[in-house]
């Protein structure tokens, strides 16, 4: 046997996918893997360069200039649609004026053993792409049971939020824990006070000074609230930028009256938000549980809604009480101007 | 205990026998939930609970279970991907036995934190063989009996397998290979479009 022929043998074990040159650079002869890369016709015979395209490390038109690249990294492609992307090394073959180019498929691989149908035999025993092939779906399904579980967890945390009490940005109550204090307050039968506030100008804030001081300014807002009320009352946030306070065993009006006012004061003054002023008000409207002689949280609500509302009537920074005459003259088409309720229910 | 364990017998109990079989699996474990998380990792002892809590349920032999789940793993349709990355192993059955040894590797090459049976295969002749496993849990032997009986299948062998005891913790199993290409066997292609 020849040097030759024992060459052959070798590469059709180690390099299945090989293809060798004559002189002229035809293709005299292709492995066992390399004849099933043009399913309909045979590589033998064609002139090299009439079949693939040398990308890198230049363009190359010549069996000479090919010649030239012995041992070097080659970028191809078939002239032939699809274009499928080759990798290649070419080396000097036994035999005079010979060339020996193994092939792979590189990064493409994935696509390629689906193309061309290729089997675990198609490889060299030491080749290293069924194990790649098997990383890739193995991964898959790794990350496919991850992203399972980014999913439940994030449905996990919708749930947690749309159940939580607390407003996340000012760290008051929310709509929800109000509307659940205020009906604990309904069937104790606490005299309570129900002020409705809401912030006057906030909109320009938040249009000519971004987002970030707008909830700056509503912080700031909360803690005003805060330290304005008794620890056993409650401030709500319970829209954009309207509170709902809940204040415990008051008797006197007065003494709300004194508190909004403090409020009120304290919002009007300018809050500061990376050296520039932030300027806001508030206006505020209050009802009693001990005026009603049945209480409904949508009743109180809605009262102190028409008293917010006169508040905002009468030029904003201000505080009113509800009163059924409020409510008269909304009703009267000649005093009342059209508006939308201020407390958007639920 | 990964998750991946747990949730393969939660799995297992739920397609061969449906979810209120499972939730009774559960409720008998205390888990104190119902579904495993496939990526967590639960506490050791967890496992051996679930397992005697499904024989109690099932009132199966906990040897028997143990087979059955091995046998789910690669038959079950829902289970497609782990039988397609065993079939990754070897062209034939022959070549799949051979590859044994590598599993736990390839399993962790998947799943970094995944710790699987340690393994070894025993060539007597190229008819017979021994499988060596040792577990953290009892039974891992009877596991991969329902594994290789259910790989058999899949290339289309025909195998003799008999569980021969523990010895030092260490399960025997013995594997006999009648006929390498005994059936059509189930198709692997190399490509799926993943």
């Amino acid at each position: 046997m020849s040097g030759a022929t024992l060459c052959y043998q070798m590469l059709n074990v180690m390099c299945p996918m090989h293809v060798i040159l004559n002189r002229n650079g035809d293709i005299g002869f292709a492995g066992p893997t390399a004849q099933k890369l043009l399913p309909d016709q045979s590589l033998v015979g064609r002139p090299f360069l009439d079949v693939f395209e040398i990308k890198r490390p230049r363009e190359i038109k010549s069996i000479s200039a090919l010649r030239e690249k012995a041992g070097m990294k080659l970028h191809m492609q078939f002239r032939d649609p699809p274009h499928r992307e080759l990798k290649g090394v070419l080396m000097e073959g036994p035999e005079v004026g010979q060339m020996i180019v193994n092939l792979s498929f590189g990064i493409s691989v994935v696509d390629a053993v689906q193309e061309y149908k290729l089997t675990a035999a198609d490889f060299a025993p030491t080749d290293l792409t069924i194990e790649m092939l098997y990383l890739v779906e193995a991964k898959s399904a790794a990350m496919e049971a991850s992203r399972q579980l980014n999913s439940r967890l994030q449905g996990a945390r919708i749930a947690a939020e749309e159940q939580a009490l607390t407003d996340t940005l000012t760290g008051l109550k929310n709509r929800r824990a109000m509307d659940q204090i205020l009906a604990d307050l309904i069937v104790e039968g606490e005299s309570f006070a129900l002020m409705h506030m809401d912030l006057d100008y906030f909109k320009v804030v938040n249009d000519t000074m971004g987002h970030a001081a707008g909830d700056h300014v509503l912080q700031q807002v909360s803690k005003i609230m805060l330290n304005e009320v008794r620890s056993r009352d409650t401030v709500a946030r319970v829209g954009g930028d309207e509170f709902v306070l809940l204040l415990r065993d008051v008797e006197e009006p007065e003494i709300i009256e004194q508190i909004a006012k403090r409020i009120i004061k304290k919002l009007s003054e300018p809050i500061h938000f990376e050296g520039e002023r932030c300027e806001v008000s508030g206006s505020a409207g209050t009802t009693l549980s001990r005026n009603y002689p049945v209480l409904t949280a949508d009743k109180l609500l809605g009262d102190a809604d028409v008293a917010l509302y006169e508040s905002k009537h009468r030029g904003r920074g201000r505080h009113t009480f509800f009163s059924e005459e409020l409510r008269e003259k909304e009703r009267d088409p000649a005093q009342a101007t059209s508006r939308e309720p201020i407390v958007k229910h639920a | 205990m990964h998750g991946l364990v747990n949730r393969a017998i939660q799995r297992f109990v739920v397609d061969s026998y449906g979810n209120a079989q499972w939730a009774a699996v559960a409720r008998n474990a205390d888990l104190g939930f119902v579904e495993f998380e496939a990526m967590w990792t639960y506490e050791d002892s967890l496992t051996p609970r679930v397992l005697a809590a499904v024989c109690d349920v099932l009132d199966r032999p906990y040897d028997e279970l143990m087979e059955d789940i091995g046998t789910y793993l690669v038959s079950h349709p829902n289970l497609e991907a782990l039988r397609r990355l065993l079939r990754f192993g070897g062209v034939n059955f022959l070549d799949f036995l051979h590859s044994l040894d590598d599993l736990p590797d390839r399993a962790r090459l998947a799943v970094a934190d995944l710790v699987l049976p340690r393994i070894e295969l025993r060539e007597h002749n190229p008819h017979q063989f021994s499988l060596n496993c040792e577990g953290d849990i009892p039974g891992c032997g009877h596991l991969f009996t329902g594994v290789l009986r259910a790989m058999a299948d899949d290339y289309g062998a025909l195998v003799f397998l008999e569980h021969q005891g523990v010895e030092e913790g260490v399960e025997t199993v013995a594997i006999a290979l009648l006929e390498a290409d005994f059936a059509e066997g189930r198709g692997f292609e190399l490509g799926v479009s993943v």
